[in-house]
């Protein structure tokens, strides 16, 4: 029987005087990643968008457990979205999204 | 509960506000101690200045100074000017003759190398066996590894990734800093641990690089700018008036 991948959700919050899409920062994450661990990384990381809050100015987003301090690090790396400079802090991470709900 | 430190914030002195914000936003990010580099020419009142900004935000200031002497000799007389003003001391090595007499020299806290110029960065195998043998540490900062463009980031961690090796080997501890000189350029310290990654620091090394790394390094300063410091292991305990 194969092994169910365990993931890891993480509490996003974007600095940036721009208004934010709904994708613009899982965009940005996932570019960072890509480029930082190229396709590889990035299909192991296995990312997805789970929630954002516009009015707070934060995103959840999940990725594999194997993955967490890659995925950290090309978010922590991320310096400008859409041309306008950003930083991008991670509030929290957890294994679930109940437990994450908690911690944020 | 770990404590951390990013003993280099590159705040502007002369903004006030923008000093108040970067600090206020180390504080919120988790970091205990700052260590704000300071001109030379700084005076006790900017220093009390920026002692209250940090005790407001209810951060720690560490004083520090950045040295980027042209020869070993200027080197030496910087370090007897300065020594015993500033908390802690960071050499910029710039040629080769600086890093020997840095490493060697038990007054250097850190050895930082250009971030830009990987042919001036000197640190090899005989610089670290100096460096452990004076207890001058490996200084990295983070900033230019979010700043720097891809093409130049790839020399910058192959350039790094040998230097963490090379310190490993022989024991000399590694400084994390952020180098920040905007907010945006600031992250929690997990996150710079986790940057670390990328040149392939192990997790918990990295945050020992970042929390009892610096703070050994602060506290044994502190210890030795004391009054009541004589020689290693020696301290005043007591002072008794015999007149």
């Amino acid at each position: 029987m194969i092994k169910r991948e365990k993931r890891r959700y993480l509490a996003l919050h974007v600095v940036s005087e721009q208004a934010l899409e709904k994708f613009t920062v899982f965009n940005a994450v996932k570019a960072s990643v890509l480029g930082l661990f190229g396709e590889y990384g990035a299909s192991k990381a296995n990312l997805k968008q789970v929630t954002f809050f516009p009015e707070k100015n934060q995103v959840v987003i999940r990725c594999s457990h194997l993955m967490l301090e890659q995925v950290r690090a090309a978010v922590a790396t991320i310096v400008e979205i859409n041309k306008t400079p950003a930083a991008v802090n991670v509030l929290a991470v957890s294994g679930t999204l109940k437990s994450l709900s908690k911690k944020v | 509960m770990k404590f951390f430190a990013d003993l280099q914030l590159l705040v502007p002195l002369q903004d006030a506000l923008q000093t108040e914000k970067m600090v206020q936003n180390a504080s919120t990010l988790g970091y205990q101690k700052v260590g704000i580099p300071v001109p030379v020419n700084v005076t006790s009142q900017q220093i009390n200045k920026l002692k209250n900004t940090c005790r407001e935000a209810n951060v720690d200031f560490v004083s520090r100074i950045n040295l980027c002497p042209r020869n070993s000799n200027s080197l030496l007389k910087d370090l007897r000017k300065y020594r015993k003003k500033f908390e802690i001391i960071s050499v910029r090595c710039n040629t080769k003759d600086v890093v020997r007499q840095a490493a060697k020299d038990r007054r250097v806290d850190l050895l930082q190398f250009s971030t830009t110029n990987m042919r001036q960065r000197f640190f090899d195998n005989q610089e670290a066996e100096l460096a452990a043998s004076a207890l001058a540490a490996l200084e990295i900062e983070l900033a230019p590894i979010l700043q720097l463009m891809p093409s130049s980031r790839i020399y910058l961690l192959s350039r790094l990734r040998k230097e963490v090796l090379i310190a490993k080997r022989a024991k000399v501890p590694i400084v994390l800093s952020s180098g920040a000189t905007t907010e945006l350029l600031m992250r929690g310290p997990y996150d710079n641990a986790a940057t670390t990654t990328l040149f392939d620091v192990p997790m918990e090394s990295a945050l020992k690089a970042l929390s009892s790394d610096p703070l050994t390094i602060v506290e044994r300063n502190r210890n030795k700018l004391s009054p009541n410091y004589v020689a290693p292991g020696i301290q005043i305990v007591e002072r008794k008036n015999c007149d």
